[in-house]
């Protein structure tokens, strides 16, 4: 079991993710999984949905993994990987194999809306596995289509802002309320800007008994229209404008990781990002508001759920 | 052709891959418009960039100075834009 850290001198070095991997340049993910496999130490089955991450980084013969890694489909993930702790469950019980850590690694897609069954059933019968989602808030593999986890107001192909409609109408749904209410003991929200933070949540996951789920915000300057030099910059302002708020649940407990006293205005993490240009315009200051609304919503709502205000 | 063809009881049920990590075969620095140079001078040895590359493709040394690995290093330069002291900076490929 890895212990906390305070400063990125104590992760780890060694690397379990090779580089001749082909996600975007500046891609979001590969700082989650770096630090996946750097958090939790010892034998690992890494179960991984379709999408972004086993497309690129499996191109046969082609592989960026080290660790023993399988693909299933879209709606499967949560399925794979219980079935694999069901089966190290028997091994260990037979014939006594040490149990490795089950880790199941799948986009917005394969979590909110394609694996969201499988991932239900999977936490309402309590495998011991960490959930992790990489959620880029589109379907960015396919070709950048609206899943459940895009926001209000961001253009994807499907959802195109025009003159009528301005981008996504529905507002995102909440996976964390949702992974809380299956009555798991632990689960997180990561961003790649807070490496420690990231890091110190991973750790906590893997040391609980039982299914935990972690929440990854994923910059995507594809799917966004950013300047791929921009992902960390973009991810911090998630936090800064409580777009984002960093916060975890444990045992009933609800903690703010990052207090944000005083928010950046939610413009700044929007004029960055493409998807988002056509809310700046006059036309669709409705559609603005809305989203603040969304956004300042779940802050106070998180606030008071964590008995600060 | 002398090869045989396998029949389907033959054909593993799935692709698999034993060869671990074998995409470091793969090099994906010709990706790069823009080289990220570090200046050694500079680095206050932070470990941001390392941690913040997506490849990985800075090399952390044994003193926790950073290389960049061009064979793999795509130019995204996120690792200047995140530099607390400036000490990467984006030249032209060419
Ligand atoms: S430019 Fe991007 S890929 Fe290249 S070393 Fe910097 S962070 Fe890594
Ligand atoms: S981010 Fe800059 S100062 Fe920090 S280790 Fe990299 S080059 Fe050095």
């Amino acid at each position: 079991m890895a212990t906390p850290i305070k400063t990125l001198k104590e992760i780890p070095r060694e690397e379990l993710f090779t580089p001749g991997h082909r996600l975007c340049a500046g891609c979001g993910i590969p700082q989650l999984v770096r630090m996946v496999l750097k958090a939790i130490p010892g034998p690992k089955v890494i179960v991984n949905a379709t999408g972004c991450l086993e497309v690129a980084t499996t191109i046969y013969p082609y592989t960026s993994w080290k660790v023993p890694w399988v693909h299933n489909a879209f709606e499967n993930v949560a399925a794979t990987a219980a079935g694999i702790e069901a089966a190290f469950k028997a091994l260990e019980k037979k014939r006594g194999v040490k149990r490795p850590k089950i880790i199941a690694l799948a986009g917005d897609g394969g979590t909110f809306d394609i694996g969201l069954q499988a991932l239900s059933g999977a936490l309402e019968r309590g495998h011991d596995m960490i959930f992790i989602c990489y959620d880029n808030e589109a379907y960015m593999n396919t070709g950048i289509q609206r899943s459940g986890a895009t926001p209000r107001g961001a253009a994807t192909t499907t959802t195109p802002a025009g003159s009528v409609v301005p981008g996504k109408i529905e507002r995102k749904k909440d996976l964390m309320g949702i992974a809380i209410s299956h009555g798991v003991r632990y689960a997180a929200t990561m961003n790649p800007a807070y490496p420690v933070d990231m890091y110190n949540k991973i750790v906590k996951a893997a040391s609980v008994e039982g299914p935990t789920v972690l929440h990854y915000f994923c910059p995507c300057p594809t799917g966004w229209r950013f300047d791929t030099a921009k992902s960390i910059e973009v991810s911090r302002l998630a936090v800064q404008t409580r777009y984002w708020p960093l916060y975890e649940y444990e045992d009933g407990t609800y903690r703010i990781n990052v207090v944000v006293r005083n928010p950046r205005p939610l413009e700044d993490f929007l004029k960055l990002q493409g998807r988002f240009a056509h809310l700046l315009r006059p036309e669709n200051k409705h559609i603005l508001e809305q989203l603040k609304r969304d956004v300042e919503e779940n802050w106070n709502r998180l606030m008071k759920l964590a008995g600060l205000s | 052709m002398s090869v045989r063809p396998l029949s389907w009881r033959e054909l593993p049920a799935a692709p698999v891959i034993t060869e671990a990590g074998s995409a470091l075969r793969y090099k994906t620095g010709s990706w790069r418009a823009l080289r990220p140079v570090i200046d050694r001078g500079k680095c206050i040895k932070c470990l941001l960039c390392w941690v913040y590359c997506p490849e990985p493709a800075i090399i952390r040394g044994e003193d926790d100075g950073v290389e960049v690995d061009y064979d793999y290093c795509k130019g995204c330069g996120i690792c200047a834009n995140e530099c607390p002291v400036k000490a990467i900076s984006m030249v032209e490929e060419g």
